[in-house]
């Protein structure tokens, strides 16, 4: 899958991040009228004595603590445990809080691919996402494209994904809102029965979270 | 009669659309800013995500065209703070000329 590139490249190209990302312009462009607007903001809030600046390092180190490990933590432990998968599907913000995440006041929603369903997730109003349990949105779930698409066409937006889909597979497009967001539980790969929760956890990408990938294969 | 199908820009869903762009950026330290702040303004009771989103819906179409995501969140942050009185549109603007006559880069002109 193509994508999933995005997240798990381990080769660092020249004048690339560790992400394959092309590093962005940031403190050494010139200064945008909105870098000057989020200074003055953020100056202002702390003047006013309503955040602190070590509040805003912490939320920014928060967040960047939450990737799609966090997620494939608990689609790991939905494999390995029959009474946690069944806590998760009837609720995932509480069985994810059970594994120490903080979920915030999120209303989170897990539905499970099968051999006969496969579920994506989208925002087409904005854009919505488990951010808790997967980190920020990768840019594509944000774009027109995707938020047009996906509840339209969805087998054709998969297969820019490289899944193809067969015909007899039902695909449910799930469309998130600001208080209510979904997660994929994606189905455990074939000839994974030897392999351990944390082993599992290897295996579960991004993108098979949101509905765009499968698991790796082990 | 008029043309119009009832929905605003931003509710895209089922619009027909070009191929999904794959490529994706790193975000940079003044975007993550933006994002904390937002999430703390929340934490907070300054304002609610639902407030975020009228003023990025408010906006309008030329503005998601033409502005980055967190260009637009920090529009939105701002207008919010603005309504609710937590600073007044002078003090943004004082502190806005006072940032921009730090030096010409991010980087020098983050820290007052």
């Amino acid at each position: 899958m193509p994508h999933d590139h995005h997240d798990h490249d381990h080769f660092h190209h020249e004048g690339m991040s560790p992400s394959g990302h092309p590093y962005r312009a940031d403190n050494d462009g010139p200064l945008t009228y909105w870098q000057r607007m989020e200074i003055a903001v953020r100056e202002l809030l702390v003047e006013k004595g309503l955040l602190t600046p070590s509040e805003i390092a912490a939320q920014i180190e928060a967040m960047e603590a939450r990737s799609p490990a966090n997620g494939a933590a608990v689609v790991a432990r939905a494999w390995v445990d029959p009474a946690f998968k069944a806590r998760l599907l009837a609720d995932a913000s509480a069985a994810s809080r059970e594994m120490g995440f903080d979920i915030g006041p999120l209303h989170l929603i897990a539905v499970e691919n099968t051999a006969q369903t496969h579920n994506l997730i989208v925002c087409t109003l904005c854009s919505c996402y488990p951010r808790n349990l997967l980190g920020l949105p990768p840019d594509w779930y944000k774009t027109r494209e995707y938020r047009s698409r996906a509840v339209r066409e969805p087998r054709a937006v998969l297969r820019e994904f490289g899944l193809d889909l067969p015909d007899d597979v039902t695909v449910r497009v799930h469309d998130s809102t600001a208080d209510m967001r979904y997660i994929v539980l994606p189905s455990r790969p074939e000839g994974t029965e030897g392999l351990d929760e944390a082993e599992l956890a290897i295996l579960v990408t991004r993108d098979s979270m949101i509905g765009t990938g499968l698991p790796r294969q082990p | 009669m008029s043309d119009w199908d009832g929905r605003r820009w931003h509710d895209m869903g089922g619009q027909a659309a070009g191929p999904v762009p794959m490529e994706g950026h790193d975000f940079a330290l003044w975007e993550k800013r933006i994002d904390a702040l937002m999430v703390l303004c929340g934490q907070k009771g300054l304002f609610t995500v639902d407030g975020l989103r009228r003023a990025l819906e408010d906006m309008g179409e030329d503005a998601f065209e033409k502005h980055s995501y967190y260009e637009r969140w920090i529009a939105a942050v701002n207008q919010n703070l603005l309504e609710s009185g937590v600073y007044s549109l002078e003090e943004l603007a004082d502190r806005m000329e006072q940032v921009a006559a730090r030096g010409p880069t991010y980087a020098e002109a983050q820290h007052g």
